[in-house]
């Protein structure tokens, strides 16, 4: 593993017994697992590349349960790592060797469906395809699709402002949550916002959406439904040249469409997912779209001539339209199983997540062609192309001795890339341990230090989910203090009336 | 009166603010003042004006962002959009008019520090929603960043949301980068004359469960709809629903929507010109505005569950003489109510409590303002969040100390 973790805490190993008791007292039954075949299940996440068996693992039911696991690790100065399906893929979940990992999976209840005001009530460990499906007889959806989502639960989205691929048009999850409520590290239980729009206050919920598990432990989500789109038609188009399509994307958005989905994939993610699904994508193209458009027929079926039309107009060598719903799912079928297509021609893969302004692409990616003959390691896109949002796989072998390591560096390569571009590390994968120590590339000391401010206002011991997102950890008194230089500043220039 | 700093740059932000720390004094931060109403009367030993950090930094249509210095001119801003066929989807209010200001008069930063949206709010979010990244300086002096330019990113916490509805409290912004969105094509407003409340409640859920997409719903009472011109003429209460995109999709839903309005009452249609025109006063609670027949009243804003509104504003009309607007299908209201030494804080606040929600006391005298919560209160567990979170941007209390809360 290539990223340290904060140093075991011997005493709290020596106390592991006594621990496992205390634990077993706040959750009775089957609730807490501490032998070590039974843990091996925990012991990574989505991110497989980093594994670590828990100290032991809880499986609360009740927020009064989270809330005393937490009250009392915090007392006695224990680790604490959450965890809903494990299916990050930035290591969010990877336990810690002296930590507790706390397990939601049995909060699986949908507490509440309004149709009225347009929400559910939902425990976190309900995973995001069942809140959809839930209501969909009411013809409702919950809109944030992260292609994990048979599996991925609404507790992790949250705390990974999870996207998907409709996000352009419909919003990640920071967009699309109302309320929670939360439990911090000391125990204490707090509801934020409800079923109204804007909570009071500050947007407390808004920085808990995307904080990997390191401000508090959520045990409900409100979240907002929308009404499911009358119809949805796609449209597969290839190019030539990547910048051809990069240019059709700029042209579609510029023409003041927001198409429902819009994906790029490039020859080798194509050639890959071809041959995987046979969706019927050309094979003589350098880069194939995906945009699909949702709404009214009406709506639907005139936005789609317009992008036919900015499509011939941008060179596409291919342009078909699905006619059928299973048309359209077959479209999408290649996209969606590209990661698995690109599993098949190679023994080990690695799923980078960066985003880039768009009109980058194409150097982003002739540079990173340039990386892939220095590394001596292939390379396939797929690319979120209406945000920018892009997730070059990286082929390696993990049995080849050191094809990891060049392919960890790859990754940091093109991560750095991105950042210098003016992109950013992660769109919507979260920084975790995976990319925790290139968090200075994008953030100075200064820009760290006020979000480590954040963290202590919420948990000032620093037990929940430490050794992710931060490069450095520093004592909540260390950042709290403040060095004011007495008397005057010499700034004479400075207008004052 | 307080002394006024007004830096020119980021820098020169720091260095008032650092300097402001080591005096010992305190800061109001202020753009061009169109919000200087709003929150606790509180006293600030010094202005920090932020209106000379000014200009539009980035604008990227293809791209949808756009950056710009704080302090930069909304009008400027939604002047460039147009001008490109984009807008800012939230559709942030004007307080100018209601507070008694000058219209027009916003700039970016306000606009994201109050978290403002408009009636596109049920359908695009509010500014939180579109603010993608910020520099500012905290209350330690510090020049710090969050977010970035692209739409799509998770990398460290998101400060920007944090920062969008506080106020002023935690840092003051020196640039931001907002999403840009592109204006619909054509728009047009049905009316739905006669209605009262209950069942203008019972219509605006149904549209909002329907396909046909409206991305405003609002309510006025018959008094109401006479202050506005568009509606004046209807000598009933307007229940208003706006469908916006391109043409053959407005007609579509246009019929989608007038199918299922028809039972409820008399229809009529505002055309595009004369749809925006209703939707920008609605947006600014004109019925209210302090130039109007109300201008003297108190005005309290309420956000609460769509369903529940009407249960909350026929409260307010009964037990507090109040006259009621509503927007977000219900779930937004605005509630003038005749003047009173405490704005009847306690009977708002135990009527919404009632319904889930919570209200911010927008216009009310100073004396009013210093006395009583303008901002909702919160229970002692959150209040104590909220002070540890202030105290991790501004342990002393520099920037706009007691503007949300006392003591806060």
């Amino acid at each position: 593993m290539a990223v340290a973790m904060p140093k075991l805490d011997d005493a709290v190993l020596a106390r592991r017994a006594e621990i496992v008791a205390a634990l077993r007292r706040i959750v009775p039954g089957e609730g807490v697992i501490a032998s070590e075949e039974a843990m091996r299940p925990y012991e990574s996440d989505g991110l497989t590349a980093y594994r670590a068996l828990p100290m032991v693992v809880v499986l609360p039911e009740t927020t009064e349960q989270v809330s005393a696991v937490l009250a009392y690790c915090h007392r006695d100065g224990i680790k604490v790592v959450p965890r809903g399906a494990g299916t990050s893929l930035s290591g969010g979940a990877l336990p810690l060797g002296d930590g507790v990992l706390l397990g939601m999976a049995k909060f699986k209840r949908i507490r509440a469906t309004d149709f009225e005001n347009r929400v559910a009530v939902v425990e976190p460990g309900v995973t995001n395809l069942a809140v959809s499906q839930a209501v969909d007889r009411a013809g409702f959806y919950y809109a944030p699709d992260p292609s994990s989502q048979i599996a991925c639960t609404i507790g992790g989205n949250v705390a990974e402002n999870s996207g998907g691929v409709h996000c352009l048009k419909y919003g990640v999850t920071t967009n699309n949550v109302l309320g929670c409520e939360l439990v911090l590290m000391s125990g204490e239980i707090l509801r934020l916002g409800g079923s109204h729009l804007d909570a009071a206050g500050y947007d407390l919920l808004g920085v808990i959406t995307g904080s990997e598990g390191l401000l508090g432990v959520i045990t409900e989500v409100t979240v907002r439904l929308l009404k499911k789109p009358e119809c949805a038609r796609a449209a597969l188009i290839g190019f030539a040249a990547s910048e051809d399509a990069g240019e059709c994307v700029a042209r579609i958005i510029g023409s003041g469409i927001i198409p429902g989905g819009m994906e790029m994939m490039d020859r080798p993610a194509i050639q890959a997912a071809e041959e995987f699904v046979h969706a019927g994508y050309p094979l003589d193209v350098e880069a194939l779209l995906i945009v699909e458009l949702d709404g009214p027929r009406a709506e639907v079926d005139y936005l789609l001539d317009r992008v036919q039309e900015v499509a011939r107009a941008c060179g596409a060598l291919t342009c078909r339209v699905s006619n059928s719903e299973d048309e359209r799912l077959l479209f999408w079928a290649g996209r969606k199983a590209a990661f698995p297509a690109v599993g098949r021609i190679s023994p080990d893969y690695y799923c980078m997540d960066g985003t880039i302004p768009r009109a980058q692409l194409p150097l982003v990616l002739r540079r990173m062609q340039e990386m892939s003959a220095k590394y001596g390691l292939r390379v396939a896109n797929v690319f979120h192309a209406g945000d920018g949002n892009l997730h070059p796989l990286i082929l390696y072998d993990a049995n080849k001795p050191g094809e990891l390591e060049r392919a960890e560096e790859f990754g940091a390569d093109i991560l750095r890339l991105c950042v210098e571009v003016g992109g950013v590390l992660t769109g919507e994968h979260g920084v975790g341990v995976e990319k925790r120590d290139l968090m200075p590339a994008m953030f100075s000391e200064t820009d760290l230090n006020q979000q480590q401010r954040l963290k202590c206002a919420f948990d000032e011991s620093g037990l929940l989910n430490p050794g992710k997102v931060f490069p450095t950890l520093h004592r909540c008194a260390e950042l709290g203090r403040m060095h004011v230089h007495a008397g005057q500043l010499a700034f004479p220039d400075l207008p004052r009336f | 009166m307080a002394e006024n700093l007004k830096p020119r740059d980021a820098a020169e932000v720091e260095q008032a603010v650092k300097w402001a720390i080591a005096g010992g004094k305190t800061l109001e931060i202020v753009g061009r003042g169109s919000k200087r109403l709003i929150g606790r009367a509180a006293q600030w030993d010094m202005t920090l004006d932020i209106s000379g950090l000014s200009g539009v930094t980035l604008y990227e249509p293809a791209e949808l962002v756009l950056s710009a210095k704080a302090g930069t001119p909304l009008s400027e801003i939604e002047a460039l959009l147009t001008a490109n066929g984009q807008q800012l989807a939230f559709e942030p209010m004007d307080y100018g008019p209601l507070l008694g200001g000058a219209a027009g008069s916003a700039t970016i930063g306000g606009v994201l520090s109050s978290n403002l949206s408009g009636p596109r709010r049920i359908k695009a979010g509010a500014a939180r929603d579109h603010f993608l990244g910020v520099t500012a300086v905290s209350g330690r002096g510090e020049i710090f960043k969050s977010g970035g330019r692209v739409v799509k990113n998770v990398t460290g916490y998101d400060l920007c949301k944090l920062l969008a509805g506080s106020w002023g409290t935690l840092a003051a912004m020196t640039d931001v980068t907002v999403k840009t969105l592109p204006r619909a094509e054509t728009e047009r407003t049905v009316l739905v004359l006669g209605l009262g409340e209950a069942a203008a409640g019972k219509l605006m859920t149904a549209v909002m469960g329907s396909f046909a997409d409206a991305s405003a719903a609002a309510h006025l009472s018959s008094p109401l709809a006479e202050r506005l011109a568009e509606t004046a003429t209807a000598g009933a209460a307007v229940t208003a629903l706006r469908l916006e995109g391109v043409a053959p999709s407005v007609a579509h839903r246009q019929a989608v929507l007038e199918e299922l309005a028809r039972s409820y009452g008399r229809l009529s249609t505002l055309a595009e010109a004369s749809s925006r025109t209703l939707w920008r006063a609605i947006r600014d609670a004109t019925p209210f505005a302090a130039a109007g027949p109300t201008g003297a009243r108190d005005v309290w804003r309420i956000s609460t569950a769509p369903a529940r509104g009407f249960e909350i504003g026929r409260a307010l009309v009964e037990q507090a003489e109040a006259e009621v607007l509503y927007d977000w299908a219900g779930g937004l209201i605005w509630a003038a109510l005749p003047p009173s030494d405490d704005a009847k804080s306690g009977l708002v606040r135990s009527i919404v409590a009632g319904a889930g929600g919570h209200a911010t006391l927008i216009r009310a005298p100073a004396a009013v303002r210093a006395t009583v919560d303008v901002f909702e209160p919160e229970t002692p567990a959150l209040a104590a969040l909220t002070k540890r979170v202030r105290e991790s941007f501004d342990p002393r209390g520099v920037l706009n100390p007691g503007r949300m809360w006392a003591g806060v």
